[in-house]
C-alpha cells in the first residue's frame, strides 16, 4: 500500500505533501508539552514495531501492491492520535529512505493514507466512541476491529484516488476499488485481530499505558467538528494545487475525470504549461526537435519512437555511459597515486 | 575526608506502579573523595536507590541533594553534570557507530567546540586503556572492552560523582583485574553497586548493606565486610578471599 | 520472521556505506537532501508517455553512485526488491491503452530512477545526517527527535527478537516457527522487554546531557561547494526537463549525417 513516486504526478504529491505537513505540524503543537521521559522512547519503541511488523506482507495480484500491516491503529491506541501520527510518519520516512518503499514525494500520500484515517479518523470517529464509557476487554477488542477495518478502508481508497488524480496508469475507477477495497477488508480484519491483541496484552500487563491515552492526557480527545473541518480544508487544497497542474498535465487529470465522470475534456488553460512552454523556445537552440511536453499529439516523438528520437536516445545513453567510464578512470587512477605515495 | 558533602539523601520512599515498594526510608551522606559500595541481595533496593539518585525517578517522600541542589525536575540539567553513570548492561549506554561518537557524546550535548571533544575522547580512553578502539564499532566489542567504552563515555563528561551499576558482572578475570586497577586509580567520588564483594574489599573505603529497602548498615569496608553475622542475615556471604582456604581448609591469617 | 531481522540488518550495511569519506559524504546533507528532492520532482512531472525525456536522468545516480564509490550491485538488487510492485500496477496499462506499453516503460523508468535516488541519498548521508539536514530546514524537533529513536530502536528490536527467537526455538525443537497461539503472548513480551530497554537506552542519553537536538560532527556549516552541487544539479534537471535531449542530438545526428 506504500506508493512510489513513479505512480503519482508532483501535483498531487505536493498537495498531500502540504496536507501533511499540516497534521504534523497540529500534532507536533499538541504533544510538545506533553512529551516526558516515559512518552518518548515508547514513541521510538512502537515507531520500531511498527516498522517491523509492516515487513510482514501480503502480496495482492495485479494491483502492484502488496497488503501489509500498517499499525496505525495501533499507534493510536497506545500513544494516542497526535503522537502516534508522528510515529507513523517516522517510519514511513525510514522505509522510504532505506528501501524505497515509498518514494520520497510520495511520502505525504502514504503518511496520510497511513497515518491521518487510521490516527484522526478512525481512532476518534469509532475507537473512542465504543471505548467512552470506559475500558474492558470486549470493548477494547470491538473498537480495534472495527477502527482498523475501517482506517484500512479509507486508506486503501485514498491510494486509489490519489493514483487516478496522478494519470500516470491506466486502471479504470471501478475495477481498481473493486481489487483494492476487498482486499484491504481482508488485511483490515488480520489487522484488527492483531491490534486487539496486542492492546489487549498491552492493557493487562501495563493499564498505565492505555489508561494515559484515554484521560486525555496524550491528548486522546478529537472533536468530529475539527476532524471534519480538518477533511474540508485538505479537499480545497487539494483542488486547488491540483487544478493549478491541471493546465499542465491535460492527459492526467481529465482522463481520469473523464473516465469517472464520462464528461468532455477541460480545456488546457496557461498555468505551468505555457510557461514551460515559454522558457523552451526562448533557450531552444534547434527550434524544431521535440518540446518535453504531455501533449499527446507529439507521442512519437517524445517517447522517442521516431527515427532520430532512437539514435537520440542510444547517444544519450552512449554519452552517460562515456562519462561514467571516465569518471571511473579518473577514479582508479587517483587510488593507484595514493597507494603509491 | 575533605568534608564536602557531595550527595545527600534523605528519608528516601519510593513504590512502583504495580505496588511494590521497593525503597522504605533510606538516608545517607557521602562526602568528596569517598568510594562507598552498596550491597544488597537481589531486590533489597539497589538499582531504585541508583535511579532516584540520578533523578530518573522521583521518590514519594524524602529528598535527594547533590551537593547542595535537591534534585528536581528542574534541576536535572545541572545536577545531571555532576553525576556520572554507568549502566550494568552496556548495550545500554554504547548506541552510535563508533566508540569515538559514543565517548564524544556526552561533551557534544554540553556543545563543546569539537578539539575539545576530541582531547576528551581521547584522555578517557586512555584512563580506561582502550585507545586503540576508538574506531571500533562498539557491537563488535568483547564485554569488557564493552565495560571500558561504556565508563570512557561517561568520564569524558568529567563528572564529580562516578556512579556505576555492578561494573564487574560478565568481565572475565583479567578484564576484572583491569577494571579494579582503572578503578583505584580514579580520584572521583564513586558509588558502586555490585554482588562482587571482593571488588568492592578492594576498591571502596566504605560499604551500605540494603535490605529490603532498608539501609541496614553503613560504616568502613573492613567492618562491614569482615561480619560474617550481619552478611549473613542480609542474604550476603563474607568476601571469598576471606573465607576458608578451598584447598587446606586453613583461616587466613588475622581473622 | 527471519525476513524481518534480515531487512534489519539491510538498514545498518547502508548506514554503515554513508560512513564513507569520499567527496559526496562529505557535502552538507541539506544540499543532498534538496538535490534529491528536485530531482524527485522532476523526473515524476514527466508525463504519461514520456521516455527519452527521462533518459539524460540516469546521469545523476550514475556520477553519485561511482563518485561515492557505493555498491552499484548492492544498490540494485534493492531495487529489483520492489520492481514487481511497480510492475504489477503498471502491466495492465498495456491492455486498457493501445499506447499502453509506452507508459509502463516510462513507469519503469521512472521508478528506478526515483528509488534509486532515495537509497544513494541515504548510501551517501545516513539517517543521523539526514536528521541534521532536517533541523536544518526548520523541520520540528519533536519529530526529527521521533525519527532518529525509532532507527536505533530497530536494533534493538532485532537483537531482542533474534534473542527471543533462539529461546523459543531450543524448546520447541519440532516445531517451525512461532505458533499461532503462543503468538499474542510473544509479540506482546517482545513489545515490552523492548521498550523497557529503550527506556535504558533513553535514560543513558538523559544522563549524558542528551536534550532532545542532535549535535552531530559541529561541522553543520554549508561551504560554497555544497551550494554548487545543488545548484549545477538543479541547473541540470531543469535543462533536461525543458529540452528533450536524446532528440536533440538526434536531430544533430541527422543533420551532420544527412
Amino acid at each position: 500500500m506504500h506508493m512510489a513516486d513513479a505512480l503519482i504526478s508532483p501535483a498531487v504529491g505536493g498537495a498531500m505533501t502540504a496536507a501533511a505537513a499540516g497534521v504534523a505540524a497540529y500534532s507536533v503543537k499538541k504533544i510538545k508539552n506533553d512529551l516526558d521521559d516515559k512518552a518518548v522512547p515508547m514513541m521510538g519503541v512502537m515507531g520500531a514495531f511498527v516498522f517491523a511488523s509492516q515487513m510482514i506482507n501480503f502480496s495482492i495480484p495485479a494491483t502492484g501492491s502488496s497488503g501489509h500491516l500498517g499499525g496505525g491503529m495501533l499507534l493510536a491506541i497506545l500513544l494516542g492520535p497526535h503522537a502516534g501520527f508522528l510515529t507513523m510518519a517516522s517510519v514511513l520516512l525510514i522505509q522510504a529512505l532505506f528501501f524505497g518503499d515509498g518514494g520520497l514525494l510520495a511520502y505525504g500520500c502514504n503518511v496520510i493514507n497511513l497515518g491521518f484515517f487510521t490516527c484522526f479518523t478512525a481512532y476518534p470517529l469509532i475507537y473512542r466512541r465504543i471505548t467512552r464509557k470506559g475500558l474492558s476487554s470486549g470493548r477494547i477488542f470491538w473498537a480495534s476491529m472495527i477502527s482498523a477495518v475501517a482506517g484500512l478502508q479509507m486508506g486503501s481508497f485514498s491510494v486509489v484516488l490519489e493514483t487516478l488524480l496522478s494519470g500516470r496508469t491506466e486502471l479504470p475507477f471501478k475495477s481498481f476499488v473493486l481489487l483494492m477495497q476487498p482486499i484491504h477488508l481482508a488485511i483490515g480484519v488480520v489487522e484488527g485481530l492483531i491490534t486487539a491483541a496486542v492492546a489487549a496484552f498491552v492493557w493487562k500487563a501495563r493499564p498505565e499505558i492505555l489508561e494515559r491515552v484515554e484521560t486525555g492526557k496524550t491528548m486522546g480527545d478529537v472533536s468530529i467538528k475539527k476532524v471534519l473541518s480538518v477533511l474540508l480544508a485538505a479537499a480545497v487544497i487539494i483542488g486547488g494545487f491540483v487544478s493549478w497542474f491541471a493546465s499542465s498535465n491535460p492527459d492526467g487529470l481529465e482522463w481520469s475525470i473523464g473516465r469517472i465522470a464520462g464528461t468532455a475534456e477541460l480545456e488546457a488553460s496557461g498555468g505551468v504549461h505555457n510557461f514551460m512552454a515559454n522558457v523552451q523556445s526562448k533557450t531552444a537552440i534547434l527550434p524544431d526537435y521535440g518540446f518535453n511536453t504531455t501533449d499527446e499529439s507529439e507521442t512519437s516523438e517524445y517517447a522517442g519512437t521516431s527515427v532520430s528520437g532512437i539514435a537520440g536516445g542510444a547517444m544519450t545513453l552512449g554519452l552517460a555511459a562515456l562519462i561514467g567510464l571516465a569518471i571511473s578512470a579518473v577514479k582508479k587512477k587517483k587510488t593507484v597515486r595514493s597507494r603509491q605515495h | 575526608m575533605s568534608g564536602q558533602r557531595i550527595i545527600e539523601v534523605s528519608n528516601l520512599h519510593f513504590t512502583y506502579p504495580d505496588g511494590h515498594e521497593a525503597v522504605k526510608g533510606i538516608s545517607f551522606t557521602i562526602y568528596q573523595g569517598e568510594s562507598v559500595g552498596i550491597v544488597g541481595a537481589n531486590g533489597s533496593g539497589k538499582s531504585t536507590l541508583l535511579s532516584l539518585i540520578t533523578g530518573v525517578i522521583f521518590p514519594d517522600k524524602g529528598e535527594v541533594k547533590v551537593g547542595d541542589v535537591a534534585v528536581t525536575k528542574k534541576t536535572l540539567a545541572t545536577v545531571r553534570q555532576k553525576l556520572g553513570m554507568v549502566f550494568q548492561d552496556s548495550d545500554d549506554q554504547l548506541f552510535m557507530t563508533t566508540v569515538y561518537d559514543d565517548v564524544a557524546f556526552g561533551p557534544r550535548n554540553y556543545k563543546l567546540d569539537e578539539n575539545e571533544v576530541k582531547a576528551r575522547v581521547e584522555e578517557a580512553l586512555d584512563m580506561v586503556g582502550i585507545p586503540h578502539l576508538i574506531d571500533r564499532a562498539p557491537y563488535k566489542l568483547s564485554g569488557g572492552e564493552k565495560r571500558a567504552a561504556a565508563i570512557a563515555s561517561v568520564l569524558s563528561m568529567k563528572p564529580d560523582v562516578l556512579i556505576m551499576d555492578e561494573p564487574t558482572s560478565g568481565l572475565d578475570p583479567k578484564s576484572r583485574r583491569r577494571f579494579i586497577n582503572v578503578l583505584k586509580g580514579f580520584s572521583h567520588t564513586k558509588i558502586i553497586t555490585s554482588h562482587d564483594l571482593d571488588m568492592v574489599m578492594e576498591t571502596c573505603n566504605r560499604v551500605i548493606i540494603l535490605k529490603e529497602g532498608k539501609a541496614a548498615a553503613d560504616g568502613t569496608t573492613l567492618e562491614i565486610l569482615t561480619n560474617g553475622e550481619l552478611l549473613d542475615d542480609c542474604g550476603l556471604e563474607v568476601p571469598l578471599s576471606m573465607q576458608k582456604c578451598p584447598v587446606c581448609g586453613t583461616c587466613k591469617q588475622g581473622l | 520472521m527471519s525476513k524481518i531481522v534480515e531487512s534489519m540488518y539491510s538498514i545498518r550495511m547502508l548506514d554503515d556505506l554513508a560512513r564513507k569519506d569520499t567527496a559526496i559524504h562529505k557535502i552538507h546533507p541539506a544540499a543532498k537532501l534538496l538535490t534529491t528532492i528536485a530531482y524527485l520532482i522532476t523526473v515524476v512531472s514527466f508525463g504519461r508517455y514520456e521516455i527519452s525525456g527521462l533518459l539524460p536522468f540516469v546521469l545523476y545516480p550514475m556520477v553519485i553512485i561511482l563518485l561515492a564509490e557505493l555498491p552499484a550491485a548492492q544498490i540494485f538488487k534493492r531495487l529489483l526488491i520492489i520492481e514487481p510492485l511497480i510492475i504489477g500496477i503498471g502491466i495492465l496499462n498495456p491492455l486498457f491503452d493501445p499506447r499502453g506499453w509506452i507508459s509502463f516503460a516510462s513507469i519503469m523508468i521512472k521508478s528506478g530512477l526515483t528509488v534509486t535516488a532515495c537509497l544513494i541519498l541515504v548510501s551517501t548521508t545516513g539517517l543521523d545526517k539526514i536528521a541534521q539536514a532536517l533541523r536544518t530546514l526548520r523541520v520540528p524537533g519533536v519529530f526529527v527527535l521521533q525519527l532518529i529513536l525509532t532507527f536505533r530502536y530497530i536494533s534493538l528490536l532485532t537483537e531482542e527478537l533474534a534473542r527471543m527467537l533462539r529461546a523459543y526455538v531450543m524448546r520447541a525443537p519440532l516445531r517451525k516457527g512461532v505458533r499461532l497461539k503462543d503468538c499474542g503472548s510473544f509479540v506482546g513480551q517482545l513489545l515490552l522487554r523492548t521498550s523497557d530497554r529503550a527506556q535504558r537506552v533513553y535514560d543513558s542519553m538523559k544522563l549524558r546531557g542528551f536534550d532532545g537536538e542532535y549535535h552531530s560532527n559541529g561541522e553543520s556549516r554549508i561551504a560554497w561547494r555544497d551550494v554548487l552541487f545543488l545548484i549545477s544539479w538543479s541547473l541540470f534537471f531543469i535543462i533536461a526537463r525543458i529540452h528533450d535531449i536524446p532528440a536533440f542530438l538526434g536531430l544533430l545526428l541527422e543533420r551532420v549525417i544527412g
